[in-house]
C-alpha cells in the first residue's frame, strides 16, 4: 500500500490546496504508510500527544483560578479543590497527568533503546525527542513549585542552588534566577510564567518530532527497512488510528484509576503543608520521575561534579546514535545487547529507588556503582559491543513467514534447496 | 514474535510496578505498624458515615478547635452533600454560635457579627505566630488538609491520638513534651487530647476514647477531601464506561484489521503449500520435519 498523491477533486479544493496545502497534509497524515508489524510499544507516541494536550487544557482551566503569590498560592489551590466546580477533578488530572506523561515518555524512550529507533536515519527524531524530554522536566519541576507547599519550596531551593556550583558566576546566576536573595515571590511568579510558556514550545517541538518521523517513516520491531510500496505497510488511517485508540483507552483507564482512587499516591504528603522557609523537611525529594537524576547528583562527592554528571546523564543520550556503533537496530537480533538493555533498565530503576533514600551507607555506595555503570554502558560498552557482538542473521523482509524465530527462514530455505537443487527464492 | 513480546510485556509491566515501589516505601518508612482500621471511606465505593462525621465535628469543636484551625472549611460545607449533611437550619444554628469580624461599615469601623453559612470556620488565633507563642513554641497545624499532609493519612492520625503512653525508662522528656508511640522521634508537644467521656455525644453514642478518635479522624479526612464521595462515584462510573468503550473499540479494531491481516496469511500459506508440494513430489515423504 503505497502513499498516493493527493489530487484535489474540485475547483475550490484545488484553489485552496495550491495556496496552502493543508488538504495535502491531512491526506498525508491519513495515508502515511506504517509497517504492519508495529507492536503496542509503538502506541506511546499517540499517548504522549494526548498527555500533552490534556496537560495544556487542564492547565488553562487551573490558571483561571490559581493565584501566583506566596501568600495566596496554597490557598488558591485549596479554593480550586473545594469551591471551583469539579476543580478537584481538573487539578488531580493535571497533577497525576504529569506522572502519567513521564510514565509514557519513559516507555517511549526505552522502546527506542530496545529497537534501536535512534539509529540512522532517525537521529534527528531522537534528538528532538530528547529536547522535548528536557523541556518536560523543566516544566514539571516549575509546575511542582506552584502549589507552594513544603516540597515545592525546598525542591525549588535545592535545584536552583545547583547553579551556584558554577565557578565564578554561580552565585550571580542563582540570584538572577531567584529574582532576589532566596526563593521568594519573584521566583514563584517567573516559574508560573515559564510553566505556562514551555508547554507551547514543547508542542512546537512535537510537530517537528512528527515531521522528522514522517521523512524516513517508522522503525519497527524487526528493525530492518520496510519497502514502502508493498504490502509491508498499511495506511495510518484506519489501521494505526484504531490500534492507537485502543492503547490510549487502556492507558486512560490506568490514568483515571490514579485520579479517582489514589490521587495523592504519586505525590509527597509534605506538599500539603504550606511552604515555610524556616522549617526544612526531613528528606527533600523530587517527584519520582526525577529521582534517577537526583541519585546521580548526590552520588558525586563534589557539588559541581554532581551537577556536571547529572546534566551529562541526559546529554549523553544525544550522542547515542553515534555511541552505539552496531549496524543492527533491533535488540531481537543482538543477543548481548538484549541482556544489557534489561541491565540498564534495572540500573535506572535502582537509581530511582536510591534517589528516594538518604545518601548514606549502602545507599550511597549503590548510587555510585549504579552511576558508574550508567555511564560505562553508554561510553564504553555500546561503542565496543557494536564492533564485537555476533548478531543473529536478519530476515529478508518483515513479511517473512517464519520471522518469530531469527534464522529459521534461512534454515528452511537451505533444507528446501537441498531437496530442490535450485534457487528457492523463486517461490516468492 | 507474539510469545516474545508477551514475555517483554510481562517483564516491563512488572518493572513499572517495581519502579513505583520506592514512592510508597519512602512515604511510609516513618510510620510502621500504624493501627489499621477499616474506614468506611476507603475503597472505590467508600462513603462517609454521616453520624460519625457529625460526631467528629462535635469532637473538633469541643476539643481540637481551642488550638487547631480548619481555615479552608466554610460553615456551608457542613450541610453540603457528601459531608456531615447537617440540615440547613442546624448549620445556620451552628454558624450563629461563632463571631466573625466584618466591615468596614458606613462609619468606617470594623464590627463583630455572628457567622453566616458563607463564612470560613473561625480560627482560635489571629495568625501562626500568635498560635505558636500561645502553645509553647509549637504551632498546632491547621487541620484543613492534615489527613493528606501526613504519611499514613487517616491511620496515622487515629494511631497518634491513641498513641500516648508512659515514656519508657531512661527516655528524657522536657516540660510540656509528651511521649507518643507513633510520632517521628516519639516526642510531641500536644498533650493527650482525648479521654473516655470528654465529649458528651448529642446522639447518645458511647464516647469511649477510641470512638472519639475514630469520629474526629473521619471528620478530618472529610475536611481535607470534601468531594471524596463524588470522586469515588464519578470514578466508578468512568471505569465502567471505559470498560464498555474498550470492548467496543477492541472489536472495531479487530474488524478493521481483519481486512488487512487476511491477505498476508493467505500468501504465507500459499508459499508453504508450494514448497511442500515440490518437496513431496521429489521425495514422497513427510515434510513436517522442516518446520
Amino acid at each position: 500500500m503505497s502513499e498516493e498523491k493527493y489530487i484535489p477533486k474540485n475547483k475550490l479544493t484545488k484553489w485552496f490546496d495550491s495556496r496552502l496545502p493543508l488538504l495535502t497534509l491531512s491526506h498525508h497524515l491519513k495515508s502515511y504508510p506504517t509497517p504492519k508489524n508495529l507492536n503496542y510499544w509503538w502506541t506511546f507516541g499517540g499517548i504522549l500527544t494526548f498527555c500533552l494536550i490534556t496537560q495544556i487544557i487542564t492547565g488553562l482551566v487551573l490558571a483561571m483560578h490559581y493565584v501566583a503569590h506566596v501568600d495566596y498560592a496554597f490557598q488558591s489551590i485549596e479554593h480550586i479543590m473545594r469551591d471551583v466546580n469539579y476543580g478537584w477533578l481538573i487539578r488531580y488530572v493535571h497533577a497525576n497527568g504529569a506522572s502519567m506523561f513521564f510514565l509514557a515518555v519513559y516507555i517511549h524512550i526505552f522502546r527506542s533503546l530496545f529497537y534501536g529507533s535512534y539509529k540512522a536515519p532517525r537521529e534527528v527524531i531522537w534528538i528532538i525527542g530528547l529536547l522535548i524530554y528536557i523541556l518536560m522536566m523543566a516544566t514539571a519541576f516549575m509546575g511542582y513549585v506552584l502549589p507552594w507547599g513544603q516540597m515545592s519550596f525546598w525542591g525549588a531551593t535545592v535545584i536552583t542552588n545547583l547553579f551556584s556550583a558554577i565557578p565564578f558566576v554561580g552565585e550571580s546566576i542563582t540570584t538572577w534566577l531567584w529574582g532576589g536573595y532566596s526563593v521568594d515571590n519573584p521566583t514563584l511568579n517567573r516559574f508560573y510564567s515559564l510553566h505556562y510558556l514551555l508547554p507551547f514550545l514543547t508542542f512546537g517541538l512535537v510537530i517537528l518530532h512528527i515531521w522528522a518521523l514522517h521523512i524516513p517513516g517508522n522503525n519497527n520491531p524487526v528493525g530492518i527497512d520496510v519497502k514502502k510500496n508493498s504490502n509491508e505497510t498499511m495506511p495510518f488511517h484506519p489501521y494505526m488510528v484504531m490500534k492507537d485508540l485502543l492503547a490510549l483507552l487502556l492507558f486512560i483507564s490506568v490514568f483515571l484509576w490514579f485520579v479517582f482512587f489514589a490521587p495523592n499516591v504519586l505525590g509527597h504528603p509534605d506538599n500539603y503543608i504550606e511552604a515555610n522557609p524556616l522549617v526544612t523537611p526531613a528528606h527533600i525529594v523530587p517527584e519520582w520521575y526525577l529521582l534517577p537524576f537526583y541519585a546521580i547528583l548526590r552520588a558525586i562527592p563534589s557539588k559541581l561534579g554532581g551537577v556536571i554528571f547529572m546534566f551529562a546523564a541526559i546529554f549523553i543520550l544525544m550522542l547515542l546514535p553515534w555511541l552505539d556503533t552496531s549496524k543492527v537496530r533491533s535488540a531481537i537480533f543482538r543477543p548481548i545487547y538484549k541482556k544489557l538493555f534489561w541491565v540498564l533498565l534495572f540500573v535506572v530503576i535502582l537509581l530511582g529507588y536510591l534517589g528516594a533514600k538518604p545518601p548514606e551507607g549502602i545507599y550511597l555506595i549503590l548510587s555510585r556503582l549504579a552511576t558508574a555503570y550508567y555511564f560505562i554502558h553508554f561510553l564504553v560498552i555500546l561503542p565496543l559491543l557494536g564492533r564485537y557482538e555476533k548478531t543473529d542473521p536478519l530476515p529478508q523482509s518483515i513479511s517473512d513467514p517464519v520471522l518469530d524465530k531469527p534464522g529459521m527462514l534461512d534454515k528452511f530455505k537451505k533444507s528446501a534447496a537441498e531437496y530442490e537443487g535450485e534457487n528457492v527464492e523463486s517461490f516468492k | 514474535m507474539l510469545s516474545h513480546l508477551n514475555k517483554y510485556l510481562k517483564k516491563t509491566i512488572i518493572t513499572i510496578f517495581v519502579s513505583l515501589i520506592p514512592l510508597t516505601v519512602f512515604s511510609e518508612e516513618k510510620n510502621t505498624n500504624l493501627i489499621e482500621t477499616k474506614w468506611t471511606f476507603n475503597g472505590i465505593f467508600g462513603t462517609f458515615d454521616r453520624s460519625s462525621l457529625q460526631r467528629g465535628y462535635q469532637v473538633y469543636t469541643e476539643v481540637c478547635s481551642g488550638c487547631h484551625s480548619v481555615q479552608y472549611l466554610s460553615y456551608r460545607n457542613l450541610s453540603e452533600k457528601g459531608g456531615p449533611e447537617f440540615s440547613i437550619a442546624e448549620t445556620k444554628a451552628i454558624a450563629s454560635q461563632f463571631e466573625v469580624e466584618d466591615g468596614p461599615n458606613n462609619e468606617g469601623e470594623m464590627f463583630m457579627r455572628s457567622a453566616k453559612l458563607s463564612d470560613k470556620f473561625t480560627k482560635p488565633y489571629p495568625n501562626v505566630e500568635a498560635s505558636t507563642a500561645a502553645n509553647g513554641g509549637a504551632y498546632p497545624p491547621d487541620m484543613s488538609v492534615l489527613a493528606k499532609a501526613r504519611a499514613g493519612g487517616a491511620d496515622y492520625i487515629y494511631s497518634l491520638l491513641l498513641g500516648y503512653e508512659e515514656a519508657p525508662a531512661g527516655f528524657e522528656l522536657d516540660d510540656g513534651v509528651y511521649y507518643n508511640k507513633y510520632i517521628s522521634g516519639n516526642k510531641i508537644k500536644m498533650s493527650e487530647p482525648l479521654f473516655d467521656g470528654i465529649v458528651e455525644y448529642t446522639d447518645g453514642t458511647d464516647s469511649s476514647k477510641k470512638q472519639l478518635a475514630k469520629d474526629v479522624t473521619a471528620f478530618l479526612v472529610w475536611a481535607s477531601e470534601p468531594h471524596l464521595e463524588s470522586q469515588h462515584r464519578i470514578g466508578f462510573k468512568t471505569i465502567v464506561y471505559l470498560i464498555v468503550l474498550i470492548m467496543l473499540v477492541y472489536m472495531s479494531k479487530q474488524k478493521v484489521w481483519s481486512r488487512f491481516n487476511s491477505k498476508p496469511e493467505e500468501e504465507d500459506e500459499e508459499i508453504f503449500d508450494k514448497v511442500e508440494k515440490v518437496i513431496t513430489k521429489y521425495e514422497g515423504e513427510d515434510t513436517k520435519t522442516f518446520k
